[in-house]
C-alpha cells in the first residue's frame, strides 16, 4: 500500500493530525513524569558519595540531552525548509526553538544547583558549561532573529542559516568532557553499559521519556498556532470549527 | 523515613528542591503561554473575519 507521506507536509492536514496526536503524547508524558519522580525519590537509594544531592541527575541529564536533541531536530527542519522550500518544516523549526531554549535553561540551572554543593561553585567557565551556555544563546539568537524580520519566509531563511551554522556546537557540547580537561564528569551511561543502580536508571529513563514526549506535544501545540497565523488568509482556516464560532 | 527528614534531603534541600521546583515552574509556564497564544490567535482570526464581513456590507 502506498502511503502519501507528503499529505501531512501540507499545513492544512498537519494541523488536524497534530491536534489529534497531542493528548496521546501529553498524557503518557505526565504519567512517565510521575513514575520517574516516584522512583527517583522513593525507590532509588541514596548515593554513597553525593548523598541526596545526586537526585538532581533525574532532571539534569534528560533536560541536557533534550536541549541538544531539540537543537538538531530544529536545525534539520530549518534546513529542510531552506532546501525544499517547505513551509511546514520552517514552522516546526520556529515552534521547537522556545522549548529547546527552556530545556537548555533547565540544564544550566539544575547544573548550577548541583555544582554548588559538589564543586563548591555555581558556575565555572569550563568546556561543557560554556558550550551549553552558547547553546542557550543560539536558541535565543534564533528566536530574536526570526521575530525581528517581518516577512515570515525571509525570517525562515535567516533563522535556518543561523540554526545550521550553530549546529556545530552540539557535538562540541557532547564531546567536551572527552576533548578537554573539565570539571564536569563524563557519561555514566554508555553503550558498553553502566555502573548505575537499576532504580536510578529507571528514574532517569522515565524522566527522559517524559520530557521527550512533552517536548513533542508542546511543540505540536505551538506549531498549530503558527500554522493558523500564517495561513489566516486561506479558506480551510476560515472553515475550521474553532474559527467559525 | 518521616516527611521532615525527606524534605530536608540530608541538608541538600535547597539544591534538590530548587532544581525540581524550577523544572515544574518552567513546564507549567510554557503550557500556560502556549494555551494563551492559541486563544489569542483564534480571537484574532475571528476579529479579522468580522471586520471583513463588515466591509463587504
Amino acid at each position: 500500500m502506498a502511503i502519501n507521506w507528503f499529505k501531512y507536509s501540507a499545513p492544512s492536514t498537519f494541523y488536524g493530525l497534530a491536534g489529534k496526536m497531542i493528548p496521546w503524547l501529553a498524557w503518557p508524558a505526565a504519567l512517565l513524569f510521575c513514575t520517574g519522580m516516584y522512583i527517583g525519590f522513593f525507590v532509588a537509594p541514596t548515593d554513597a558519595v553525593q548523598s541526596e544531592a545526586y537526585r538532581i541527575i533525574f532532571v539534569h541529564v534528560p533536560a541536557s540531552i533534550l536541549s541538544m536533541l531539540i537543537y538538531l531536530v530544529m536545525a534539520g527542519y530549518a534546513a529542510l525548509g531552506l532546501i525544499f522550500n517547505t513551509r511546514l518544516s520552517s514552522m516546526m523549526a520556529t515552534a521547537l526553538a522556545p522549548t529547546g531554549a527552556l530545556f537548555a535553561f533547565i540544564s544550566l540551572w539544575t547544573g548550577a544547583l548541583w555544582g554548588k554543593p559538589m564543586w563548591g561553585a555555581w558556575w565555572v567557565w569550563d568546556a561543557r558549561l560554556t558550550s551549553e551556555l552558547i547553546l542557550l544563546f543560539l536558541y535565543l539568537g534564533f528566536i530574536a532573529l526570526q521575530s525581528s524580520i517581518e516577512d515570515p519566509r525571509r525570517a525562515d531563511r535567516a533563522g535556518a542559516l543561523l540554526a545550521i551554522v550553530g549546529s556545530v556546537n552540539v557535538p562540541i557540547i557532547y564531546f567536551s568532557v572527552q576533548w578537554w580537561n573539565t570539571m564536569h564528569q563524563g557519561s555514566t551511561v554508555k553503550l558498553s553499559g553502566t555502573s548505575m543502580h537499576i532504580a536510578m536508571q529507571q528514574a532517569m529513563f522515565s524522566m527522559l521519556a517524559a520530557m521527550w514526549l512533552y517536548a513533542i506535544a508542546i511543540s505540536l501545540s505551538r506549531v498549530r498556532s503558527i500554522i493558523l497565523e500564517r495561513e489566516r488568509n486561506t479558506l480551510w482556516v476560515a472553515e475550521l470549527a474553532e474559527v467559525k464560532q | 523515613m518521616n516527611w521532615t527528614e525527606f524534605f530536608a534531603m540530608k541538608g541538600y534541600a535547597l539544591y534538590v528542591w530548587g532544581s525540581y521546583g524550577i523544572v515544574l515552574l518552567v513546564l507549567m509556564v510554557e503550557i500556560i503561554l502556549v494555551r494563551h497564544k492559541r486563544k489569542i490567535t483564534l480571537q484574532q482570526l475571528r476579529l479579522i473575519r468580522d471586520a471583513e464581513s463588515l466591509e463587504s456590507i
